[in-house]
Formats: structure tokens, sequence, C-alpha cells
């Protein structure tokens, strides 16, 4: 749909300077925001761990401020906090990846299939949701890794998506319901397309805006949970993420010695991160839902053709 | 009258997939928990037959025992309430340090959760009534505070407010040297004074959360039809805003309060487990801490219920203030 009407408003700029999408998204300062702090993170994760020292490597200058040597200062041990935290984001972006992998494979069967196949089968994957839903997620992450000693960082991911889906999987299901009653739908059926064909081609394009500020929100929560497993001392063990570096800050007393960049850089991290991914969120959900948009009366007047246009606006329609 | 069989059909399943779970957790699981627990519960003293049972009975075992025979010995043990003994607060039952512990978390958590759901309300709603103004632009920083994880904001207010400036105290639930618990003024005074700075937490992070859901439902409400009508007829804005405008807002938000209950429990274990605070999440803590199975799947379960309860409620809640619902059914 949006395809067309902006082929159509280029065919009418003879010349764009540049194109219209481009320039309106750019205008979009939450999501340029966002856009920006999460790739800075993003980049800092994959290339940090390549170019600081060694986060395990012990030093005789323990819990010492920022330097010229250790920029982040160091821990109580002498380990360089700016590579511990450039480790453990590279750690905690992988346990958000993951998890939101997962919960977009899982909310998408149980959610969308369901709700378009309908019947029984739609009763059955609405009640389990439910179920799961309901099913508080944390306390059973924190019992089911309290019986695995040695947890890997896949583990702990696969734990917590399989807590954490049903949410979005519910979202998706009230969504897909509206779609398949849908005229156009109901036409593709009587034209004779296969299912899967519908679904696929028909229903899941629409869906796409929705999956993907679900998957960003599962992400949020998922680095967030992860964050507090391993704070309580229940994460992935050997590994380092921004819940790690807090779990052994406070068991340093990095708090009550006062050593402040040692807490205050991952849970820093964590907020920035979570901001951005909700920066991306909001302008995700502002381009579903145009009610939400912010408009003043000048943004309603930059709406306006120019005489220019409207010229060559009413020539191309007659 | 349909609508609310099946509801409660509904949780009755839900409760049965939580009993369920709590019964094959222990048993998928590598190790062997009954052993462990059993030589822990050995070194603080005698193992009884009827220990071992109820061990037995909650965490699986090597007799070669059917499934479904252990299944039902387990559901019949908790229909009796009993719910094994503590190793790490032994010789006390799970069951009366459950007693113990869950009023604290509910005290805390449940007033924290219900402070915040209403200011958030409240200020989406003026947010949503008036876009533009300084309280709609205030949003987006309350959404910072929601992705600031619980704990670490705690740590930070608590080394402000605890360290740098002693204004609250450092943990703990109550003065345990100057008052003795019960029902006396100095005894209700020192809990809310230690359970501010946790409260405010809780509040903190999680009131963004309410006010964007509040303020975004507004948004779409006051551009419907009924709106423009209410206001042809020259009602006072007061009016219009909260009894044609907020009332059905809210709809959305109050359904969103009961999937939050998961995540406000899930955020007390943290917060407990900074503050030291004597709740429900602490115990979990220290049973985790301890290899206390028991203690563990108990706290599970009653967590569980709690969280079942508590949404049971705000459906039947539902019920009543959106009668659509119980048309539809």
């Amino acid at each position: 749909m949006t395809m067309t009407t902006e082929l159509s408003e280029q065919a009418i700029n003879q010349n764009p300077e540049e194109p219209i999408k481009v320039r309106r998204l750019a205008r979009n300062k939450k999501l340029l925001a966002g856009l920006l702090i999460g790739g800075a993170i993003l980049l800092f994760g994959l290339i940090g761990p390549f170019l600081t020292q060694d986060p395990r490597l012990v030093n005789d200058i323990g819990l010492a401020g920022p330097s010229a040597d250790h920029w982040l200062g160091t821990t109580q041990t002498g380990q360089d906090v700016l590579a511990q935290l450039a480790h453990g984001t590279r750690g905690s972006l992988l346990v958000g990846a993951i998890v939101g992998l997962l919960t977009l494979l899982l909310s998408a069967f149980f959610g969308v299939v369901g709700a378009y196949a309908g019947g029984w089968l739609d009763e059955l994957f609405s009640l389990f949701t439910n179920v799961m839903l309901v099913i508080p997620g944390l306390p059973l992450v924190i019992v089911i890794s309290s019986y695995v000693p040695d947890k890997s960082i896949w583990l702990v991911s696969v734990v917590l998506a399989i807590t954490s889906w049903a949410g979005s999987a519910r979202v998706l299901r009230g969504y897909t319901l509206s779609l398949r009653s849908r005229d156009y739908v109901l036409a593709s059926r009587v034209a004779g397309e296969r299912r899967w064909r519908i679904l696929t081609v028909e229903i899941l394009p629409n869906l796409i805006p929705l999956l993907a500020s679900q998957v960003v929100f599962a992400v949020i929560f998922a680095i967030l949970g992860e964050a507090g497993l391993s704070y309580l001392g229940l994460g992935a063990s050997g590994s380092f993420t921004w819940g790690t570096m807090l779990y052994y800050a406070q068991n340093g007393l990095a708090l009550r010695l006062g050593a402040w960049w040692w807490f205050v850089p991952p849970g820093l991290m964590l907020a920035l991160f979570g901001a951005a991914l909700s920066l991306i969120n909001f302008s995700i959900d502002e381009i579903i839902n145009p009610k939400l948009r912010h408009q003043t009366r000048a943004d309603r007047k930059s709406w306006r053709m120019s005489r220019e246009q409207l010229h060559k606006a009413k020539e191309a329609t007659l | 009258m349909r609508y609310l069989l099946r509801k409660l059909g509904f949780y009755l399943v839900a409760l049965w997939a939580a009993l369920t779970v709590n019964f094959f957790v222990p048993r998928l699981m590598p190790g062997d928990p009954v052993e462990i627990l059993l030589s822990k519960l050995g070194q603080h003293g005698p193992v009884t037959p009827e220990m071992r049972a109820s061990v037995e009975a909650l965490l699986g075992t090597n007799t070669g025992e059917p499934l479904w025979s252990q299944y039902v010995h387990y559901l019949g043990n908790l229909l009796h309430g009993d719910l094994g003994t503590s190793v790490v607060f032994y010789p006390a039952s799970v069951g009366s340090i459950i007693e113990q512990t869950l009023p604290w978390t509910i005290g805390l958590i449940g007033l924290a959760t219900i402070i915040s759901f209403l200011a958030g309300v409240g200020l989406g709603t003026l947010a949503g009534w008036k876009r533009g103004s300084w309280l709609d632009t205030l949003i987006p920083v309350t959404t910072m505070f929601q992705s600031v994880p619980y704990f670490w904001l705690a740590l930070i207010l608590l080394f402000a407010f605890g360290s740098i400036w002693p204004v609250f105290p450092l943990n703990g639930g109550y003065d345990v040297y100057n008052v003795t618990p019960g029902w006396n003024g100095a005894f209700l005074g020192s809990v809310l004074y230690y359970g501010a700075l946790p409260a405010i937490t809780i509040v903190l992070s999680s009131v963004g959360g309410w006010m964007l859901g509040m303020r975004n439902m507004m948004v779409s409400t006051l551009s419907e039809d009924y709106m423009v009508t209410a206001e042809a007829k020259g009602l006072r804005p007061g009016r219009i805003m909260r009894r044609y405008a907020a009332r059905n807002a809210i709809l959305p938000s109050v359904s969103g309060f009961a999937i939050s209950l998961g995540f406000v429990v899930a955020g007390s274990i943290v917060t407990e487990s900074v503050f030291s605070y004597p709740g429900i999440g602490s115990a979990l803590l220290q049973s985790v801490g301890g290899n206390d199975y028991a203690l563990m799947q108990g706290i599970f379960l009653v967590i569980t219920l709690s969280v079942l309860a508590a949404n049971l409620l705000v459906d039947l809640l539902y019920s009543v203030i959106d009668p659509r619902t119980r048309a539809r059914s």
C-alpha cells in the first residue's frame, strides 16, 4: 500500500532531490536517536572486545579510579572495567539476540498460525498461551536454573525465551484475528489461493511492524531478565554480561567503598540500550498507529503541497 | 454467568498446569535433588521416614515407582498442605516459613504496585488530554526509568539515600533492635519507614509504563465520535475527560494490570534481595543458595498461586467495569 503511494508521489515530483520516505524517517527524531544509541552500543559490543585488554587479567592495582591505563578504573582484583564492559556488552547482546529470535518463532507460531487456522487448534493454542502468560516467568527461571549447576549462556537464553514468548503471542493473535476476516483476505480465499500462501503472502506482511515491535520488547525483557538473574548469582557461569558485572561489583562491596566506576557503567549501558530500544518501539508504534503521531499545527502546515506541486499534480491527474 | 464459569475453568486449567510444572521440573533436571536434600537434612538431625516420604513425593524417587502414582501422591500431599521440611530454616516446615514471609511481600509489592498504577493512570490521562504539554514531554523520561533495571535503580538510590545522605535505612523490614513486632504504633511506623525506599524504587521504575499506555489510549479515544458529541453538548471539560474519555481508555490498562503482576513478582524478588527485605523473594533466594529444593518448590507454588488469584480478581473486576465482556460470551 505505502509503496504504491510512495511511487506515485515520486512520479509527481519530477526531480526529487531525495526520496520522500528517507526524509520522513530522518525527521523522526525518536527513531534516529534510538538507532544511533542502539547502533553505537552494538558496535561497541562487536568491536570492543578486540581492542581492549584481557578482562580476566588480574593486576595489583585493585579498585583504582579511572586513569590513562584503565579508562574506567579497575575492579577489586585489578581487572580492567572497560574490558569487562566490552565483553559484557557482547554477552548481553548475544542473550538479547537469541531470545529475540526464539520469541519471534514461538510467538508467530502460537499466535499467528493458531488464529489463522481457527477452530479447536486456535482454542488449544490460545489456552496454552494464556496459561504460559499467567505462570510467573522469573521465579520459574530461578527454579530451573538452580537445578543446573553449570549453565551456558545459551541455556539461560532458551529458558528466558520459553518463559517470555506468551505475551507477544497474545498480541499477535488478536491482530491476526482482525486481519483474517478482512475483505482482501476473503477475496484471495475466493480466488482460490492456497492457505499457506494466504498466510505468508497476504497476512504476514501486514504483521511485520507488530512483529518488529514485539521482538524489540522481547530483547529488552531478555536483557533485563538476564541481568536480574546474573545479579542474583544464577546467570551463565564463566561468562561476562552486564548482570554478572553488577553481581561482582555488589559482592566486591563497590557500593560501600564508593567505587562508582565499577557499578555505574554496566547499569548505564543497560539503561541506555533499553531506552534506545523503547525509542525505536515508540516510532514503530507511531508508524502503525498514525493517531499517536505528535501533530502540531506547524507540522500539519508542512504537509501542504507547494503551488508548483499542486500544479503538477493537477496535470498528472488530467 | 457463562463468562464467570469460563474464567473459572481457565484458572483451574492454569492451576493444574502450574502444579504439573512444579512436579516435573525437579524430575527432569540432571542430578539427584532428593539425595542432596536428604543429606543436608541429615546434617541437622535424624531424618524420619515421614520426612523422607514427603521429600520423595515432592521431588521424585529412584525406587522405580511409576510416574503417575508419584503424581497422585504429590497432589495428595499438596491437598493436605504438606510442603516438606526446610533445610535452610531447619526444623521449620516450608508452610510456616511461607506464612511468615508472604505478608511482607504482599504488603510492600501490593501497595507499591497499586500506588504506581493509580499515579500512572492519572498522569497518563492528563498527558493524553493535553497533548504536547510539559507532562506529555515527560513521558520519554519516565520510560527511560522503566528501561533501567529494577535492581540497579535500587542500588543507586540505596547508594545515594543510604550511604551518602543517610535518610533511609540500608536494609531490613523493620528496626530489629528497638521495636517489637505486633499491632503497635512504633512497629507500624518502623515498617513504613523501612519500606519507603523499596516502594519508591518500584513506583519509579513501573509508573512510566502505565503512563504511556494510558496516554496512548486517551489519544485514540479522544478522536472517537462520541467525544465530539460530548463536546457539542457543552459538557464541562472535566466531565468529558473523566467520564467519557478516561473511563473508556482505562480498559486496556486494567487488563494489562493482570498481565503485569507476574513481572511485578519477578521484580520484587530482585528488589527484596537488594534491600534484604524479609519477604518471600529473599526466602526463595536463600533456598536457592542452600539447595533447599523443598522450600524452593513451595515458594514457586505459592508465588504462582498468588499471581493466579490476583489475575482472577482482575478478570472479575474487568467484567464489572466493561459490560461488553459479559455480553459477548
